[in-house]
């Protein structure tokens, strides 16, 4: 069961997440070098020792600031999930379009460490023995999600209007 | 029914429809689609949308795209230098000619760009790679900062997907703001009552006396801070003085349609605020929203002094600065650095002799652009020292190390608090 590696408060802003001196990086593969590079979490993404699948658990506006990309890329290059109270739109917007996985959990209680399963409705901390409702995403944003992503969703209809699909 | 909002009545134009609700899901047309450096991977994105398909990766309307350089130039890095060639290269093979290159005649901060170069107009959709894009919702724009793969379908099909309705919040702001009280001090009060996810997916409409006497320069930065409570955008209805910063300064001649919100509108939140009572704020590290009076911080001592960014780098704002430090100097300890909006600011400043005052004085003058502010290049702080900057973030590591503290403020705090070295109320 995936356990929560990083345990973070309100208002982490893409500035902690990716920090701007990084940002002429741009490519999907190259951005997960700078995750949370002003920090010691760096380290142990760089390292190899968190497991594809783990959580990051924060409280609310996770993501604020900047609309860099990057932020998003950058943990889903680890195959990280983040279950927040809240996110911030333009970050959730990214995190949908790219496939890292976002979930909205406004009770969530977990320390580091905790083992936590993600079901449809409800975040389960199995090590407390307590779960969380989760808040579906904007309708807008599962669209998107159930296309298999931005890339996809766009290509698809770019082949509609040209009477390709 | 309910009449509508601002966003709402440019959101039922822009998809043909009579009307749209809070939480409908739209796909408006995008009449402006901005990118910046990061048009490198907009790029890449755009390219692999259309890799496989057997079609030719060509934009849906090369004059509806506008790109600036502004976050790193002149380019710091071989990196940079390479990501800003793949951009001259693709704008020249796509036809794109709303095109700012690191130059002297036309160059800046792409908000401060847009605006002048008369590209934001009154009742449209603006969607930018840059959460900053709030800004253009001055000139009574919906314009909101979207992702660069999101840009990359925009460019695509020249629509913007998914997008839910949003909710607006109605700020009314009557009376006038007193001597050396700035807009600046204005939406810093604003983001403190809101906090800094407040607004987050809603519009933040902008009303009352204070905000139809202010000029343009004043509105950008209200809408250029409202994401820093979350807005999706910050919007100020089009009203004469729209019109007039639109023929007089940005050249426009074509006709102007207005949008304006429905007197019987419905909004999620109404805040009023009475311009006259207001102090000059401050906002302390390391969120955006935890804002003070300045005189709760007065004292502290400051290492670098910021004046300029798309918030705070508009001629009115050198001016104010000028003003301050003429004839006296930046205290010794202190780097006072200026990066005005952009190069027809700098040109205008330069000619009424508001560098010359500021350089007599000890500021250094940058070219315009980002700076020192997003941590890059051109002002990194040291370890333990504290900025006071006219810029919009002070998220720790914002500019370029975690270990420093930025405080944000109005350029009549920064040049005062810049000749004393220490965080000063200008009206003392």
């Amino acid at each position: 069961m995936p356990k929560v590696v990083l345990k973070l408060g309100d208002d982490i802003s893409t500035d902690h997440i990716y920090p701007g001196r990084f940002m002429a990086t741009v490519l999907p593969s190259e951005t997960p070098q700078f995750a949370f590079a002003d920090f010691e979490f760096n380290a142990r993404l760089k390292s190899g020792q968190v497991p594809h699948g783990s959580i990051i658990v924060a409280d609310n506006n996770f993501g604020c600031g900047s609309s860099r990309e990057q932020a998003a890329s950058c943990l889903k290059g680890y195959e990280l999930a983040v279950i927040a109270k809240g996110f911030a739109r333009i970050f959730l917007q990214n995190s949908c379009n790219l496939g890292l996985r976002t979930v909205i959990c406004s009770g969530i209680e977990a320390s580091e460490g905790d083992e936590i399963e993600i079901g449809a409705t409800e975040v389960v901390n199995a090590t407390t023995g307590k779960s969380f409702p989760i808040t579906p995403l904007p309708k807008a944003r599962q669209a998107i999600i159930d296309a298999g992503g931005l890339i996809a969703y766009t290509r698809q209809r770019v082949l509609q209007k040209h009477g390709r699909a | 029914m309910a009449g509508m909002t601002i966003v709402q009545k440019i959101l039922a134009r822009a998809t043909g429809r009579p009307s749209v609700a809070v939480g409908d899901v739209v796909e408006p047309a995008v009449d402006l689609a901005m990118s910046h450096e990061n048009g490198a991977l907009v790029i890449n994105q755009f390219q692999e949308v259309f890799s496989g398909t057997g079609l030719e990766a060509k934009v849906w309307d090369p004059s509806k795209i506008a790109i600036i350089f502004d976050h790193r130039v002149p380019a710091e890095s071989a990196k940079t230098a390479t990501n800003q060639k793949k951009v001259r290269e693709f704008v020249g093979a796509q036809g794109i000619t709303r095109f700012h290159d690191i130059r002297g005649d036309e160059g800046g901060i792409c908000h401060q760009i847009l605006i002048e170069s008369g590209y934001a107009r009154p009742g449209t959709v603006i969607v930018g790679t840059d959460s900053h894009t709030t800004t253009h919702g001055a000139m009574g724009a919906f314009a909101f900062g979207i992702g660069a793969t999101e840009m990359a379908g925009v460019w695509s099909l020249g629509t913007i997907f998914n997008v839910e309705v949003p909710a607006t919040i109605k700020v009314v702001v009557n009376g006038t703001l007193p001597a050396n009280v700035l807009p600046k001090d204005l939406i810093l009060y604003i983001v403190g009552k809101l906090t800094a996810e407040g607004a987050n997916f809603k519009v933040i409409e902008f009303h009352g006396e204070a905000i139809r006497r202010m000029p343009v320069s004043g509105r950008l930065v209200l809408c250029n801070m409202s994401v820093e409570a979350g807005a999706t955008a910050g919007i100020v209805p089009c009203d004469q003085e729209t019109y007039r910063y639109l023929r007089d300064e940005a050249g426009v001649s074509e006709p102007i349609d207005a949008v304006l919100p429905d007197p019987d509108a419905h909004y999620d939140q109404v805040l009023e605020i009475d311009a006259s009572s207001l102090a000059p704020q401050i906002a302390c590290p390391h969120t955006v929203d935890n804002v003070k009076p300045v005189g709760q911080v007065a004292g502290k001592a400051v290492h670098q002094i910021v004046i300029g960014s798309c918030t705070n780098g508009r001629l009115d704002d050198l001016e104010v600065a000028a003003e301050i430090v003429r004839g006296r100097k930046v205290a010794r300890g202190v780097r006072m650095i200026v990066f005005p909006a952009s190069w027809r600011i700098y040109r205008a400043a330069m000619k009424r002799g508001v560098l010359t005052d500021l350089v007599e004085a000890g500021a250094v003058i940058m070219n315009p652009g980002c700076g020192c502010c997003l941590g890059i290049h051109q002002g990194a702080l040291g370890d333990g020292e504290v900025a006071l900057s006219t810029t919009n973030r002070n998220f720790k590591g914002r500019m370029g190390n975690p270990k420093s503290e930025v405080f944000l403020c109005s350029p009549a705090v920064a040049a005062a608090s810049a000749l004393t070295g220490v965080i000063t109320d200008p009206r003392s």
